[in-house]
């Protein structure tokens, strides 16, 4: 087959059951009948299957050298050391 | 510092804020003796008896009755006091007024008389005062400058150096630690000049803020008013926020209340992060030098005690590897 376009020689690839046929001299691809149609379902279908997970609650913001999990010192040490920085200078 | 004026509930059944708290000691020290002295001059009422609420080498607090009585640190001058107690007596609503307005002397140290207030309760964490407390600091940091006797710069950054001076003759892991993370920061930070001019707007600021600097006047039900005049003066008012946003910064803030305060100083008009489209763009270099010296407060203290430092205070530690670390 003759590229309609630039008339160089066209090369016939078979992808995920799509028929492609691409022009070795221009790089230009020729689609038969219907699959355009093939591509844009198969890329609706990869795109469900791989959706971005919802993003994650937005990390407390803090600086570079800030604790790098938050969460975990708070609450269970209630003693000496922590009531003496709270409270003095 | 725990600070000057602070009185144990002390009316019948009511529960002390503590269960471990020990009765207070009667003064036994020449100074002690001396600052009991001065309060029965100035109480109403001589009950409760002189009770010593702070002993250390550098503040000497005694309670008499309704009103306490500091001794402040040896390097404290005159000309440094006055204008700071008589910016705290133009505070009203803010800060606690002194007593009197000309400081005294005790032993070679100059002493102020407070009327007794009740602090925030350490053992009711949950309870404590974030808002009104952030409230308190954008009334402050509000207070123009030109409205108060000329006063010196705030003491906040010569503090951080002070208090990592303490820990100049440890050569533990922690101490070293700590110093590596002081060595970081910059010349300002630590109260250094460095010939520039200051990095951040200049305002009225507090100088030392945590929540022991918090008191009830009128005991019990008055409303909260910052106490302790000590480092009050002109500087980048962001310190007053830094420490709790140090806290925060080593998790051991929990998030939520971080946001609480800081929401309730932006809300409440407070102006040290104006301009600032991100607040750790203000914060990150003071809440460093707080972390920096809240840490090597804990490392020297546990030193001072001869025990091993705990859980909370290695967490600090670990902050302060974390802040040398990000300055490489």
């Amino acid at each position: 087959m003759q590229c309609p376009k630039c008339r160089g020689s066209m090369r016939t690839y078979e992808r995920n059951g799509v028929h492609i046929e691409q022009c070795e001299n221009c790089r230009g691809i020729f689609l038969d009948y219907g699959e355009l149609e093939t591509l844009t379902r198969l890329e609706t279908q990869w795109g469900g299957q791989h959706a971005a997970p919802p993003p994650p609650p937005p990390p407390a913001h803090g600086p570079a050298w800030g604790a790098p999990h938050h969460g975990g010192h708070y609450g269970h040490h209630r003693q000496r050391g922590l009531m003496g920085m709270l409270f003095s200078t | 510092m725990r600070e000057p004026v602070s009185v144990r509930p002390t009316s019948p059944g009511e529960t002390p804020p503590s269960p471990a708290a020990e009765p207070d000691p009667a003064p036994a020290t020449p100074l002690q003796k001396s600052l009991a002295a001065i309060g029965e001059r100035h109480a109403r009422t001589q009950e409760p008896a002189a009770r010593v609420l702070v002993a250390r080498d550098d503040v000497v607090v005694v309670r008499v009755g309704d009103v306490v009585v500091k001794a402040h640190a040896p390097g404290m001058d005159a000309a440094s006091l006055r204008p700071r107690l008589a910016a705290s007596a133009r505070l009203p609503g803010v800060m606690l007024p002194p007593l009197s307005l000309t400081a005294e002397h005790a032993d070679d140290r100059l002493v102020s008389v407070w009327p007794a207030g009740s602090p925030v309760d350490p053992g009711a964490l949950d309870e404590a005062p974030w808002e009104a407390a952030a409230r308190l600091l954008a009334r402050l940091h509000l207070v123009p400058l030109r409205h108060l006797p000329p006063l010196p710069p705030a003491g906040g950054p010569a503090r951080v150096s002070t208090v990592v001076a303490r820990l100049r003759d440890d050569d533990g892991a922690a101490a070293r630690t700590v110093r590596a993370a002081a060595a970081s920061l910059p010349p300002e930070a630590l109260g250094h000049p460095y010939g520039g001019p200051p990095r951040a707007p200049h305002g009225l600021t507090h100088g030392d803020w945590h929540l022991g600097q918090l008191v009830r006047h009128p005991p019990e039900h008055g409303e909260w008013l910052l106490i302790d005049v000590d480092d009050v003066g002109h500087g980048d008012q962001a310190w007053d926020l830094a420490r709790p946003a140090a806290w925060f910064a080593a998790g051991l803030l929990e998030p939520a209340v971080w946001h609480r305060f800081l929401a309730a100083y932006v809300a409440a008009g407070g102006p040290a992060l104006d301009g600032a489209a991100d607040p750790w763009e203000r914060l990150d270099i003071p809440a460093r030098a707080l972390a920096v010296q809240v840490a090597a407060a804990a490392v020297a203290t546990a030193r001072r005690a001869g025990r091993e430092i705990d859980e909370a205070e290695q967490v600090l530690v670990d902050t302060c590897a974390r802040i040398a670390a990000a300055a490489r």
